[in-house]
Parts: structure tokens; sequence; C-alpha cells
């Protein structure tokens, strides 16, 4: 209808639809690549937070007939452990036991030595299997052992987030806090935000007279001030790393001077320590805090401190009250960009942190590959993506998608 | 400017001195620790202390005669040339495509192409091995090119776009209406103009892979250890002064990045002048 009244019209958003769709087709091949090389292997990792098949590819039969166990403070009925009886004969025969073992384990204590201890002493027959079960390890008994079997029987679960919280559920299904030698992880993520946080504070009391100095001074002079930002923040991390390794260890640089100038008579611990991860990851980071400072400072306007001054207000009135709101877009995105770096930080705790003072990317690494517990490795991994991922909005709504500058 | 000074109270002048003090000290704890490095890689000594016992290049000389560090340094270069190429070309296209798109949706297709910028790296390298190890892509050259693409390609999309946000895109359609297809209006008339830009982006994405060791740590083999891959081990088992010289040779490295990049800002901003 409207297309014959208004050819004109008609043929321009035509014309219009077309150039966007040729404007997307340039963008697919990107988007595409990023899909499939980043952006699914992400996902399919968070999936991995949920998704657990790993007893039930080993375990087919108990697993299935768990699922009728309905009174929770009682232990299941025989039909239940004759199906656990069957999958350990046979996934000791098809040496796959050691997967259900190290599946149990990670939600039940010794959950281990119970799977290969019921199965060393299981009977080949026998008339009644709850009995033959229980006789053989007195833990098949209890009803928290069965929780567990049935935590593990998935496909889905919330075992690896919950434990990622420190949190886990009674056979009943209620969540509880984990034993305290298990609780590990809220500790590392506090330590994450403590660390993160107290980069920060050092990044913007250390970067904020930097910035200001940068951006007053005549733009020659703030130029050639402004190479000596760039040249550390264009230096590989690894350098810096291995700088401050060079500078901070037991005999190196610090502890030599405060030696020579007898401050202190033995060399001090400052690296594989608190002071070691604080000074280096300030280090690092102080850039991302100067860049943004810098570039809103540099658009403040003269005026109003001078407007201030002149209406009678001292230096530091006129730049507590006037000049530092001003610069408060400027903090905030340096401020949510150092924050959102720190608490992703991995090689730098690494290797200039003590055992104590890993944050939550080391857990996400050990869980990968060290003991390998990739469910519990990948819901760390959502609990720090989704941190990041809701920092990173507050970020962009303050600064805007074109805000991201670098250099 | 003296007699500007001269106006100045005394307490202005405090607060002068007291910036210039804090800075002065900001900036020796920015530069101090890189500085520091580089003389120790000139030691004849074996131990990473001042004062150095004597000049030498002996450091210098493991380096370029070791095999562990040249593979390291052969494949970093392989690896990070091959992933500007990809990110370049990919980015620089892509960027085209988003300075004319304004259909909805935009700025979350903008937000997945940058991401690869903010998520924590070692959840792209933890995801990148779950999901490639079964495809047996990790451990080889081609899975590292491929990881380092995605994440040196939202640099080049940030570059590129930025610099296309000062084309005068009546440049290209005056090309298209003499007659020229869209392939040499590219070629001739866009990409010379935006070449400095390209060049930055393409910088950013060298620096990214040439600098990227937790991606390396779980998703190469032991044939593809990079140059930062060695120095991770180096500073982790053994701090030795050839590790100093690799780093001197990289601060340099740096330096002559870093040069690069304002020559090609100001290659830029000529450009825009005249354009």
């Amino acid at each position: 209808m409207s297309e014959s009244r208004n050819p004109l019209k008609a043929r321009l958003r035509r014309a219009e639809r077309m150039r966007q769709w040729k404007a997307f087709g340039l963008i697919a091949p990107l988007l595409g690549f990023l899909l499939i090389a980043f952006v699914v292997p992400i996902a399919a990792m968070m999936l991995r937070s949920v998704h657990d098949t790993e007893l039930r590819e080993v375990w087919p039969n108990v697993t299935e007939a768990i699922g009728g166990w309905h009174d929770r403070t009682q232990v299941p009925d025989e039909a239940v452990f004759a199906a656990l009886a069957a999958d350990i004969k046979a996934s000791y025969a098809q040496k796959s036991l050691p997967t259900a073992a190290r599946r149990l384990n990670y939600d039940l204590h010794n959950g281990r030595s119970l799977v290969f201890g019921t199965a060393r002493k299981l009977p080949d027959a026998a008339e009644n299997w709850t009995e033959a079960v229980i006789s053989a390890n007195q833990r098949w008994a209890d009803p928290e052992t069965w929780g567990a079997v049935a935590r593990a029987s998935g496909p889905f679960t919330g075992y690896f987030l919950l434990a990622a919280l420190d949190r886990n559920r009674t056979a009943t299904g209620k969540i509880v806090k984990s034993p305290p030698e298990e609780a590990l992880f809220v500790g590392v993520l506090e330590r994450t935000i403590v660390v993160g946080l107290a980069v920060t504070g050092l990044c913007l009391i250390l970067g904020y007279p930097v910035a200001y100095l940068l951006a007053t001074l005549p733009p020659n002079r703030g130029n050639l001030l402004m190479i000596l930002v760039l040249l550390p923040f264009w230096t590989s991390l690894l350098v810096r790393t291995a700088a401050w390794v060079v500078v901070l260890q037991e005999h190196g640089l610090v502890n030599n001077a405060l030696i020579w100038l007898g401050i202190i008579d033995e060399p001090v611990r400052l690296i594989y320590n608190e002071v070691g991860v604080y000074v280096a990851m300030t280090h690092i980071l102080l850039p991302f805090m100067i860049l943004p400072l810098y570039s809103v400072m540099k658009a403040i306007p003269p005026g109003y401190v001078r407007a201030a001054r002149s209406l009678g207000a001292t230096p530091t009135t006129a730049f507590v009250r006037v000049y530092v709101p001003q610069t408060l877009p400027g903090i905030g995105a340096g401020g949510l960009l150092v924050f959102i770096m720190a608490i992703g930080y991995y090689i730098t705790p690494a290797l200039v942190g003590g055992a104590g003072d890993q944050l939550i990317s080391y857990f996400i690494a050990y869980y990968t590959s060290s003991s390998v517990n990739w469910g519990l490795a990948s819901a760390l991994g959502a609990v720090l993506l989704s941190a990041t991922l809701l920092l990173y909005w507050v970020y962009n709504r303050l600064v805007g998608a074109d805000g991201v500058k670098l250099g | 400017m003296a007699k500007v000074r001269t106006l100045r109270t005394p307490s202005e002048r405090a607060w002068t001195i007291a910036l210039w003090a804090v800075s002065c000290l900001v900036f020796f704890f920015l530069l101090a620790p890189i500085l520091a490095i580089m003389p120790l890689s000139f030691s004849s000594g074996q131990f990473l202390t001042y004062p150095i016992p004597g000049f030498s290049l002996r450091w210098y000389a493991e380096f370029f005669t070791s095999d562990k560090w040249l593979h390291g340094l052969w494949n970093s270069v392989v690896i990070g040339v091959s992933a500007t190429v990809l990110a370049t070309a990919l980015g620089t296209i892509a960027s085209l495509g988003l300075v004319r798109a304004n259909f909805r949706g935009k700025g979350l297709l903008m937000g997945v192409l940058i991401s690869p910028m903010i998520v924590p790296l070692v959840i792209t390298a933890v995801g990148f091995y779950f999901f490639f190890a079964p495809l047996g892509i990790t451990a080889t050259y081609p899975g590292l090119i491929i990881a380092h693409t995605a994440l040196a390609a939202p640099f080049v999309v940030v570059t590129v776009t930025a610099t296309l946000q000062g084309f005068d895109m009546n440049l290209a359609r005056a090309s298209a209406s003499l007659g020229a297809g869209p392939s040499t209006t590219f070629f001739k008339v866009i990409l010379p103009l935006i070449a400095p830009g390209v060049a930055s982006g393409a910088l950013f994405a060298f620096a990214t892979s040439f600098d990227e060791v937790v991606i390396v740590l779980f998703v190469a083999g032991p044939e593809q250890r990079t140059l930062p891959r060695e120095m991770f081990s180096g500073i982790r088992e053994n701090i030795s002064p050839t590790i100093t010289a690799v780093a001197t040779i990289l601060i340099l490295f740096s330096v002559a990045l870093l040069v690069a990049l304002e020559l090609l800002r100001r290659r830029n901003a000529r450009m825009r002048g005249t354009a």
C-alpha cells in the first residue's frame, strides 16, 4: 500500500536496509571468528560449571536408580544398593572406577578410599545387597553418603557453584556452609576483592597528582613527561615483573639500599608475600589510572577554579570543592578499569606472591591443570566472569563504549 | 610564564612544589625498576646485585647462542606476525562495517567484538583449552595463532574505528561516483588515508600477542613456547642474568614501538588536517 503511495520513501528505506546488510556483511567475518574462537568456548566453560555427567557415564545404573530415592532421611531401598554394587563391579572391570572415585571425592570426605574400599570388599553375589554394601563399608549406612551420590548423578548440578561459594547441600537438600577444612573460596574471593580495592586505592593516590601535573603543564612539556608514563605502560608485563623480582629480592637493590642507609640490619622479605603483590600490581596498573584521569582533566576548563579563587576561595578550597568534583568521571573510569584488571590478574601474583597471596585466577588455573576438577574451575571462572562483566557494564554506562581509549 | 609565577601566593607555590615532588617520586617508582634491570644485563658477574663487578656481554652471548631462547623468540615472532595479519585484516574490514552500521543491537555487537579485551585472560585461556583440547588444536601453532588473533582483534577494531570516525566519507562517495568499484575505492582511496590508524592497530595487535603468556601457558605445547613463556619459567625457577639481557632487549623493543606509534599518531593527525 504505502509502496504505491510513496515509492521514493520505500525505495530509500530499501536502499538503507541494503546498506545495513552490507555493513553487517563486513562485520560478519570477525563476528563469526570470535563466536567460534572465543564466545562459544567461554559459554561451554560456563555450562561445565552446572553440567556434570562424569559419574553418570561410569555408574549409569545407580545414578538412574537414585532418582527414586525420596525419603532422604533414610538410606535408599534395596534396588539402589543393588544398582551401586552392579556399577562398582562393572566400572572395576572397565577400569573406570577411578573416575567415579575422583568425582565422589570432590564432594565426600575420603570419597576415594570409600569407593576403592567398597570395591575391594564387595562379594561376587549377595542375597541382600543393602547388607552386603554396608558391611563392605559402614559409610553406606549414612544418608549423607547417598546424598553425595545423588548430587553427583547429574546431568545438571549446583554443586560446583555452591562449592565455589563454600556452600554444600545436605542429603535433604538444605544449603549449609562447607566444613572449615574445605571452605577455601570465600576467603580467596575476599582476598581478591581486598587486593583489588587496595591496588585501586594506591593507583588513585599515586596517579591523581601525576595526571594533574601532566594535564596542567604546557603541552610540549606535558607530552615529554607523558613518555615517562607510557614507557612502563608499553614495557612487557613479564619484563616489569622480572624487574621487581630483581629489585625486591633478598639481596636486591631495595634491601641493599636500606642496609646501606642503616635503616635495617638484616634484609627484610619484600617479595613472595603481600608486599611484592601490592608493589608489582600497583606499578603495572598505575598507567591505566593515569591515562583516563589525564584525558578527563585535560578537558576541564581552567575558568572554574579561577572563578572560585576570584570569589575568595583559598587554593585548597577551590581545588577540593571545584576541581576534584569535575574529575569524578575520570576517577570512576580509572578506578573501575584498574579494579577490573586487578581482580583478573594471574601472572604477577603467581610470580611475586607467596602461597597465601594467590587470587581467584590462580585457583581457576590450579583446578584446570594441577588438580583436575574442571567443574570447580569453571564455577570459579563463572564467579569471576560475572563480577567482571557487571563492573564493565557499570564502566560502560559511565564512560560510554567509545570511551575505550588506547595509549 | 615568569610573570604568571610571580603572581602566585606562597601557599600556591607550596602546592606546586609538593605536586612536583610527589609526581617525581611516582615517575621514579614507574621507571626505576625498568632502568635498574638494564645495567645488570651487562654485568660480568653471576649475581643480580650492584655494584657490578665488571662489564661483559656474556649474557647477551648466552641469549643469542641458546636454542631455548632463540626458539622462543622465533615462536613469538611467528605467532605474533600471523595473529597480527589475521587480526588486522578481520578487524579493519569489521571496522568499515561498524562505522556504517546503524541497526538495532549494534551496542551488543560492539560488546561482543571487544569482549576479549575485557574477559580475564585466565578465563579466555581455560575456556579455549577445554574447548579445543578434544579437537587436538592445542599444542599446535594454528591453535595459538587462533587464540592470539581473537585476543588482538579488538585492539584493531578500537583503533581503526576511531580513525574512521575522522574519515570524510564524501571521498569514498566521490570515488564511487567516478566509477570506482567498492574494492578499488577501498584500496585506492580509503586504505591510503586510514593507513596510519591501521598500522597503529596492527602494532597494538602485535604487542598484545608478543607479550601474552597466560594463553600460551595453557594452550602451547613444548614446541610452541614463546619468549614470554620462557621468561615466566625463568623468573619462577631461577632468575639468571640472561633474563635481564632478554628484558633489556624487550625494553628497547618497547621504546621502538612507542616511537613508531607516536610517529603514526602525528601522521594520522596531519592526514586529518589535509583531508
